[in-house]
């Protein structure tokens, strides 16, 4: 097997990993378009990366946390519906991101951006998607007890102790941090895919909480291995293969024949 | 009963004022919860009884006025509704692990204290409202709590159930002198189990005793007619009328302080 070819596996094998868990907390706290907002902020990230002449997954992760951080405090102020204001803030932060590229006369593949470039994974980026992972693993199964108790409700956690703000936050910010080490795998306009559609898969055949988060990080492998197959035979685009491998297992698993869900 | 009210107080309210942008939602509430005592909250819809509940677990801070509790002052809430997305998969008893790290015997013990011993494998998806009730409460007493407050616990459920629960509640305050705090709407079939009740539209009306409330004629002239009981909540007392924000207006012919701590029943 060539070396392109082991690195992008390994590359999306731990981005899927870490997307499963997180993408379940999309899917349950319906945050489905809000990840999606964040992702179109990362071209602007990467924009930002340039002129300030910084990492570039750093940049992204600033940016994204940044947006995330204004949006909660825009969303308090009551304006404008949380979904209209999603919609503005998603196609601004594209749109406000390709515009710099353009003025800043820098050099990128856009294409690369906009759908992943999973074959051209370096070890670089290795070390990011792996550092960055392990940290949010370790981040999720720390808060997973009062995670999951927001989740729930949040007046209850709050009665019982949790920090209900502090905790959302640091989910906005873990979604974030996956946004940006999963972008060279899938994309940004096709990362929300990777985070919801494992998980909804996964739903199907869970009957607890632990059991979905574990089972959107394992169908979320299995597309990686199949969108890589896919696109090494067809030599179709490899970040859409990886959707569409994982589009197959989620409607897959609910043509199953229905018995008792949790 | 008197007993109960010789507790040392677990919460106690002093003048406590809210408002929700010009509307003067709580107005100057003064009220104590005790041990082993179970207070009932009663009043009209939009009267504030749920916005003062919010209070009282620090989900809401007073514009005015002090809430002083008790320290380590541990709270068994169980919530009006809970709305669990179905994406979300739980079982029973993966969700009662979510108020305390508890060992299945536990479980089950406080289960078949609420009389749903037979619910922990199942989905929360697919619990009846009054299972779900249920559940909500034995979530919270494992947690071992001081002070329950629950509110409307017998919502969604037929007459019978609701009886039940209520018993079950008086129950429960017996077995582990926890204090109780509950919203209610249908102040009949509570009464049976609430040693004090305090009637509330935006200020407090009247409070005391239930059987010193049953004792009035134009009290159990209004409840002991069905669908009045919106307007019974109110119309016990003769020494002031309401405006529509709820503040009292004096009547002129009567010589109480409307705002009389001591109410009015």
């Amino acid at each position: 097997m060539p070396d392109f070819l082991i690195f992008a596996l390994l590359g999306g094998l731990g981005v899927a990993t870490v997307a499963g868990p997180l993408g379940s907390f999309v899917v349950w706290r319906r945050m489905a378009y809000f990840g999606d907002t964040l992702a179109h902020s990362a071209l602007l990230g990467v924009s930002i990366g340039f002129l300030l002449d910084i990492n570039l997954n750093l940049a992204v992760i600033i940016c994204c946390v940044g947006l995330a951080v204004s949006l909660v405090t825009l969303q308090r102020q009551r304006m404008v519906a949380t979904d209209t204001l999603l919609g503005i803030m998603a196609h601004s932060a594209l749109s406000l991101g390709l515009v710099a590229v353009a003025l800043l006369e820098i050099r990128v593949d856009l294409m690369s951006y906009l759908f992943g470039d999973l074959l051209a994974v370096s070890p670089q980026d290795l070390f990011w998607i792996y550092g960055g992972g392990f940290g949010v693993l370790l981040l999720l199964k720390l808060l997973w007890q009062p995670l999951l108790a927001i989740t729930i409700n949040e007046e209850l956690a709050h009665v019982e102790g949790v920090n209900v703000p502090a905790t959302r936050l640091i989910l906005m910010l873990l979604i974030a941090i996956v946004i940006a080490i999963a972008m060279k795998i899938v994309g940004l306009l096709l990362i929300t895919s990777l985070l919801i559609i494992p998980a909804a898969a996964a739903r199907r055949l869970a009957r607890t909480p632990e059991q979905m988060a574990v089972g959107a990080g394992i169908i979320g492998c299995l597309s990686i291995i199949g969108g890589i197959t896919l696109s090494w035979h067809f030599d179709t685009p490899a970040g859409p293969s990886v959707v569409v491998a994982s589009l197959a297992i989620f409607i897959a698993l609910y043509s199953l024949p229905t018995k008792q869900q949790a | 009963m008197n007993q109960h009210h010789r507790h040392e107080p677990l919460i106690s309210l002093n003048k406590v004022n809210l408002h929700f942008g010009r509307n003067h939602v709580l107005q100057d509430i003064s009220t104590e919860l005790h041990k082993g005592c179970i207070t009932t909250l009663i009043g009209p819809n939009g009267a504030g009884k749920t916005t003062l509940v919010r209070l009282i677990l620090g989900l809401l801070k007073p514009d005015s006025g002090t809430i002083w509790q008790e320290s380590n002052l541990r709270i068994g809430y169980m919530p009006q509704k809970l709305q669990i997305d179905k994406t979300f998969p739980l079982t029973v008893e993966r969700f009662l692990k979510t108020a305390q790290n508890c060992s299945k015997a536990q479980m089950k013990a406080v289960l078949s204290d609420v009389g749903a011993s037979l619910l922990l494998e199942q989905s929360i998806h697919h619990l009846s409202g009054g299972e779900m009730q249920r559940v909500l409460l034995a979530r919270a007493l494992l947690r071992d709590p001081h002070l329950l407050v629950l509110d409307e616990p017998v919502q969604g459920v037929d007459i019978n159930g609701q009886l039940e629960l209520y018993n079950l509640i008086s129950r429960i305050r017996d077995e582990r002198g926890c204090g109780v705090l509950m919203i209610s709407h249908d102040l009949h079939l509570v009464m049976a189990s609430t040693d004090h009740v305090v009637c509330i539209n935006h200020h407090v009306c009247c409070s005391g005793h239930p059987e010193h409330v049953t004792n009035d004629p134009s009290f159990t002239e209004l409840f002991g007619i069905k669908g009045s009981e919106q307007l019974a909540v109110y119309s016990h007392h003769h020494n002031h009328n309401h405006d529509e924000q709820g503040n009292a207006i004096p009547d002129p012919a009567s010589d109480h302080n409307p705002r009389n701590k001591k109410g009015c029943c």
